[in-house]
């Protein structure tokens, strides 16, 4: 047995038995087990120091004037209240939803239902990875420099949205297909066994099977948007009034007073940051529980849901 | 017979509705591409000013001087400021020396977690430990930058900063004089930001050890730790590279977190507690100054900032895909904001 051991075999060998008697592998094995223990909590502390922080400092400072009034002063002073904002960024957030899910959904429909894993689909998911990885203030940069300048919409509503339907696209696309996959196809062939056609298969059953996991992409596309502060910046910039304008006029959002806010050393604007980050906090938490949640589902074996 | 002809028709409007709806659907289904070409064409056509007039010296110069007071020329048939100059290596410099860092601290982080999700820890940890990395990943990061400056980066300048210097003091880059946000701050930011993604795709990796080879080594009487590293480490080394790759690609396009906490430098670090700029950071901020260039040409240079952060992130992803061949980079569960 000894004689076809190659060298690299006999090494690994030594490597495994160990020249170190038993006790000290236990000691190592339980430093090891410490050590990642311990890199948890250092994980988790700055996570759970940040909803402490947010939570209190955030509860303190609700107040019904900040929560009705609009921001006055802005980039130097800081005042008042974040309604405009509250409001601006339900807005964009609706308004860009209402122009990616239609986009997003169907295109997705087409990955799981019609391509049958042509060359078509693995281009389009390979660009939508691709697209996902893009960071956020590129697009940014790009919503600007097209929709803004060029098509001269200037700091609008409908530039912010379209940059933040082109980020949230990929996610949606791929959640779609992962939900449609998994609608079991004895339930396509039963359809077509009794004469439905493919469109109707896919509006009156496979999509039906599947609108949790579609929604629970749609929400987590919501939720990274809803974070979401350097293309805004580029698209929107700010304003201190709401506004129900699709073009030429800029609009607030939550994350902008986070930004600016926090850098302005008065206790005014801090509160005002802290307000913002509370509302932030709780609503990405919020839909990310939610999401993550039917996500789960979503991805255990289709069994267990009988 | 009426029935017969309904029935034909309708067959015939069945068909025509399945290929319109399939041709419609494809076209969705392939704007993700479209995206892709109209970004790098606008980027392109927003950044030639600079490309042409700046040339080299964008690659190679540090100083980011704009000269808006100075008179608008002609170059090249680009307007452009007498005087001005635009180099990106400040930038690019704490872009590249940010991640890095955050790779050095999120990778063992990362990893640790995904052990002890996969291996070490009790099974009804497992769901817990994960749903908050889920949840971390999920926090704005704006709202991790604001942190930045209330918690992290005070801490750094009153102990960190002063323990490394007092202990690593013969260590050059561990050195001299403390400013409150930087390098360090930027690193432990973009570290605690990419620790979710590095930690949820390794720990995916590990899960599809063979049970079989974990039974093997324990039936030679090897420790947790000894089957962890010998076994499970090594078979999931391509998801644990993968995932960090990934983890550097949003590192080096995060943008808001580090923002707050870089400090803002127009010149290169030269220790670890120097302040620190970064291409997305810079972008971000200076849209304001750049409307005050009467030439334009401050807007192409930030628009060719974007097409090198572009061009850095698309290799670093390309990259991890090609790299790791399984499917989980794709999985939706691992998917983070970038």
């Amino acid at each position: 047995m000894a004689q076809v051991e190659t060298p690299q075999e006999k090494r690994k060998l030594v490597e495994i038995r160990g020249p170190r008697n038993f006790r000290s592998r236990v000691l190592t094995d339980k430093i090891a087990k410490t050590a990642c223990l311990g890199v948890i909590l250092v994980a988790f502390y700055p996570f759970a120091d940040i909803l402490y922080l947010f939570i209190l400092n955030g509860v303190r400072s609700i107040s019904w004037a900040r929560l009705t009034e609009n921001t006055v002063g802005g980039n130097s002073l800081g005042g008042g209240g974040l309604s405009n904002a509250l409001e601006g960024s339900l807005f964009l957030i609706g308004l860009s939803a209402l122009i990616v899910v239609p986009i997003g959904v169907f295109g997705g429909v087409y990955l799981a239902e019609f391509s049958n894993n042509n060359w078509i689909s693995k281009v389009s998911r390979f660009t939508a990875d691709i697209l996902a990885g893009v960071p956020s203030i590129v697009l940014g940069y790009v919503g600007f420099s097209l929709l803004v300048l060029y098509f001269g919409w200037g700091f609008s509503a409908m530039a912010a949205a379209i940059t933040l339907a082109v980020l949230m696209f990929p996610y949606i696309l791929r959640t779609t297909e992962l939900a449609l996959r998994r609608v079991p196809e004895s339930i396509r062939e039963g359809a077509l066994a009794l004469g439905s056609n493919k469109t109707s298969i896919i509006n009156r059953l496979t999509l039906r099977f599947a609108l949790p996991g579609i929604l629970t992409g749609v929400l987590l596309a919501i939720s990274i948007s809803v974070g979401e502060t350097a293309p805004l910046i580029y698209t929107a910039s700010f304003s201190n009034y709401a506004t129900t304008q699709l073009f030429h006029s800029p609009v607030g959002y939550l994350t902008y007073m986070v930004f600016v806010f926090s850098q302005i050393p008065t206790s005014e604007a801090h509160a005002l940051a802290y307000l913002a980050s509370l509302l932030l906090v709780l609503i990405v938490l919020a839909i990310n529980l939610a999401s993550r949640v039917g996500l789960r589902r979503l991805t255990k074996p289709l069994e267990s849901e009988g | 017979m009426g029935e017969t002809t309904h029935s034909l028709s309708d067959k015939r409007y069945r068909s025509i509705s399945d290929s319109v709806y399939k041709i419609v659907t494809l076209a969705l289904c392939s704007m993700s591409f479209v995206f892709i070409i109209i970004l790098l064409i606008v980027l392109f056509h927003a950044s030639l000013a600079s490309i042409v007039v700046n040339g080299l010296r964008f690659f190679t110069t540090t100083t980011w001087n704009p000269a808006i007071n100075s008179k608008v020329i002609s170059v090249d048939g680009f307007s452009a400021m007498w005087g001005a100059n635009y180099g990106m290596l400040v930038f690019f410099v704490g872009t590249l020396g940010s991640s890095i860092l955050a790779l050095l601290v999120g990778v063992p982080v990362g990893v640790g977690i995904a052990l002890f999700i996969s291996e070490f820890g009790p099974k009804r940890l497992d769901g817990p430990i994960t749903l908050l990395l889920q949840l971390m990943a999920g926090i704005p990061s704006v709202i991790f930058g604001f942190w930045g400056i209330l918690i992290l980066s005070p801490w750094i300048r009153k102990f960190f900063a002063p323990a490394l210097g007092k202990y690593l003091f013969f260590i050059p880059i561990f050195s001299g004089q403390v400013y409150s946000s930087g390098f360090l701050s930027s690193g432990f930011i973009l570290a605690l930001m990419i620790i979710p993604i590095i930690a949820s795709i390794s720990r995916d990796a590990m899960a599809q050890t063979p049970v079989l080879l974990k039974e093997g080594g324990r039936a030679l009487g090897l420790t947790d730790w000894e089957i962890s590293r010998k076994i499970v480490i090594p078979y999931a080394r391509q998801g644990i590279i993968g995932g960090s790759i990934l983890g550097l690609g949003r590192a080096l396009g995060e943008t808001m977190a580090v923002a707050l906490v870089c400090g803002g430098a127009d010149f290169l670090p030269k220790t670890m507690f120097y302040p620190i700029n970064t291409l997305s950071a810079f972008i971000v901020t200076s849209l304001d100054s750049a409307f005050t260039d009467p030439s334009g040409m401050y807007v192409a240079a930030l628009g060719e900032l974007a097409l090198v952060l572009l061009a850095i992130t698309m290799i670093v992803n390309i990259s991890a895909r090609l790299l790791v061949s399984k499917g989980f980079l794709s999985n939706p569960e691992n998917v983070v904001q970038v």
